[in-house]
């Protein structure tokens, strides 16, 4: 029972902070999260619950339009890492040998080469980042951990006695591979899933900090930027860092949580002794 | 069999440095654009337009700089300066050359992570077995959660709170740097106790971040290793629960963490670079974060190159030293 308890309140968690995200732009008025919308270096008070920064932005309106985009990047970065590590691992695990080889091998050295010192490397040349760019970037570095668990998964899959069956009735290829390995794959897509996003939440808000996030856009990452680059830190302004810090921790807790819920779904082993 | 190891991983090594080091040739000259004449144009518009001809300004940049050579020689060119670890010169500080700034940032960040790490992964292992422990008292399963809750937050995350917490509010700790400004590095006890006083907070933040992590994975270990037969024979003999504990459990439990370090060594690197930033601790995060400002390429290039190969020829070390503590390995094929 308590394993389903940390699942579902990771996953209530998270739908309670996209459901902000949906609702937040219309319970408070978006331009406030305008430089110079209102008076600068405010403490929070009732006219702005969380005050405002130096550049005379509300601290509210603005973690509200910045955790979406925040989301909408590990999301989708979550996705496509996802989409090509499934077909990596699919096809390492299935045909293995000399396909095995290259890929174990590709993603060994992916893994082993800083994910972060790609990502300086690509955002410090681009001309302008966006938030859809940031989430291809973070992919291209995401990818190997499903890859990883699903070439495992698909290889002791591969040995089960209803492939052998299968193949007995002349079912083969691709077809062997989407009707009967990838419907058992799927918690542990699932649970891919959710490393994947944590990953490229990770590597999207250090990015971000770093000051090479969407420079256009609001995001969590760049709400820490902004405050340190201003030394809010240093001042004591803490109601400018403690919202995104707040909420990236939290955002963090839920896919924690999210991923040992999973797992005990998942791992069969796991749930006999804990 | 040692050696078939040793040669696998070693030919490992070569080629994620070979690949690192060919990513940071490729992926500033696959970007849409000219440097050279991004950079003049940019020049003429700050000096008002009048500095001549553009065109034939960018073309003796070129020839300068060997761009105008083909590809594939530009490729040799620059492995030719990897070779003598020539790394070009720091725009932003021009007559400092890039090995000179990485060189004096490079001894903060490997004993800032050395130590940490050392830490975090020391408490952190012992914790993992302590939940296991069925005696060991109740406290630490109210430790363990909140640790556990830790190690999913980012580190920089963490080094903020603790910035504001024990330097700001509470002045216990300076707010950055390695020591004070004021003061000269010497060898004397002064200066060691300044810089470990400027450590603390960034190595803290590391530690708290990372101690979960080894604990969830030294206690999932324990937990299967716990369940072998030889801790079944060994409870049939009589050995005391203790002796069965740390020198069947914990022992086995132990080389598997060793191969997670190094997994994870590239992740903890990459973290601690904003915790450089957050307390403008002197080493390579700081360095990258100032040198990304400054849009000062060569640093950012030279900074990337270094984490990269440092960390293929450190997992290559450790794949050394693993085989002669468990021979498992050298024999069985992952």
């Amino acid at each position: 029972m308590k394993r389903n308890a940390l699942l579902i309140a990771g996953i209530s968690l998270l739908a309670l902070i996209v459901l902000a995200g949906l609702l937040g732009p219309h319970l408070v008025a978006p331009e406030l999260a305008d430089i110079g919308a209102v008076r600068p270096r405010r403490l929070p008070s009732a006219a702005n619950w969380l005050g405002t920064d130096t550049q005379g932005r509300d601290i509210l309106a603005t973690l509200i339009l910045a955790t979406p985009q925040t989301l909408k990047i590990g999301l989708f970065a979550g996705l496509i890492g996802l989409a090509i590590g499934v077909l990596l691992g699919l096809l390492a695990g299935y045909f293995g040998g000399a396909v095995d080889g290259l890929i174990r091998v590709a993603t060994d050295v992916m893994m082993a080469i800083p994910g972060i010192a790609v990502l300086v490397l690509v955002a410090t040349n681009v001309r302008t980042m966006t938030v859809a760019l940031m989430a291809v970037i973070v992919a291209g570095l995401s990818w190997m951990y499903p890859a990883r668990a699903i070439r495992a998964q698909t290889m002791s899959m591969r040995e089960r006695a209803y492939v052998d069956i299968a193949q007995l009735n002349g079912i083969g290829g691709v077809r062997l591979v989407v009707v009967e390995l990838l419907p058992n794959l799927l918690p542990y897509i699932a649970a891919s899933f959710v490393t994947a996003v944590s990953h490229a939440m990770l590597a999207t808000v250090g990015l971000e900090a770093l000051g090479l996030g969407p420079q256009n856009e609001l995001t969590l990452g760049m709400m820490i930027y902004w405050a340190q680059s201003y030394g809010a830190i240093i001042r004591g302004m803490w109601w400018w860092w403690a919202p995104p810090v707040a909420m990236i921790a939290t955002i963090f807790l839920a896919l924690l949580m999210i991923s040992i819920g999973m797992d005990r779904l998942v791992n069969v082993r796991l749930r006999v002794d804990s | 069999m040692y050696f078939a190891h040793v040669l696998r991983r070693f030919a490992m090594m070569l080629l994620v440095a070979f690949l690192a080091i060919s990513i940071n040739f490729v992926i500033p000259r696959l970007m849409p654009g000219d440097p050279v004449e991004q950079q003049l144009n940019q020049l003429a518009a700050t000096s008002g337009g009048q500095i001549g001809d553009v065109k034939a300004m960018a073309d003796v940049y070129r020839a300068r700089f060997g761009l105008d050579q083909p590809l594939w020689r530009q490729y040799l060119n620059y492995w030719g300066d990897i070779a003598r670890f020539d790394l070009g010169y720091s725009l932003a500080n021009y007559p400092e050359r890039v090995g000179e700034t990485i060189r004096a940032a490079l001894p903060w960040t490997l004993s800032l992570l050395g130590i940490a790490t050392l830490i975090s992964f020391a408490i952190g292992t012992l914790l993992g077995g302590a939940m296991v422990w069925p005696s060991s008292p109740r406290i630490l399963r109210w430790i363990g959660m909140p640790i556990v809750m830790l190690s999913a937050v980012p580190y920089f995350l963490l080094g903020i709170v603790l910035l504001f917490a024990f330097a700001i509010l509470v002045r216990l700790f300076p707010a950055g740097g390695a020591y004070p400004f004021s003061m000269v590095p010497r060898l004397d006890w002064q200066t060691a106790s300044a810089i470990l006083h400027h450590a603390t907070l960034p190595s803290l933040s590391i530690v708290l971040a990372s101690i979960g992590t080894w604990a969830i994975a030294m206690r999932g270990m324990l937990v299967s290793v716990l369940g072998e037969d030889y801790v079944t024979l060994a409870e049939a003999k009589g050995l005391s629960p203790r002796r069965i504990f740390i020198w069947y459990g914990m022992r086995n439990a132990l080389l598997p963490q060793l191969t997670h370090l190094a997994l994870t060594l590239s992740h903890v690197v990459s973290g601690a670079i904003l915790v450089e930033v957050i307390f403008a601790y002197p080493g390579i995060g700081y360095r990258l974060y100032q040198a990304i400002h400054a849009k000062d390429y060569f640093v950012i290039q030279g900074i990337v190159l270094l984490l990269s190969v440092s960390i293929a020829v450190t997992m290559f070390v450790m794949d050394l030293v693993y085989p002669l503590i468990d021979p498992r390995i050298t024999q069985r094929r992952r």
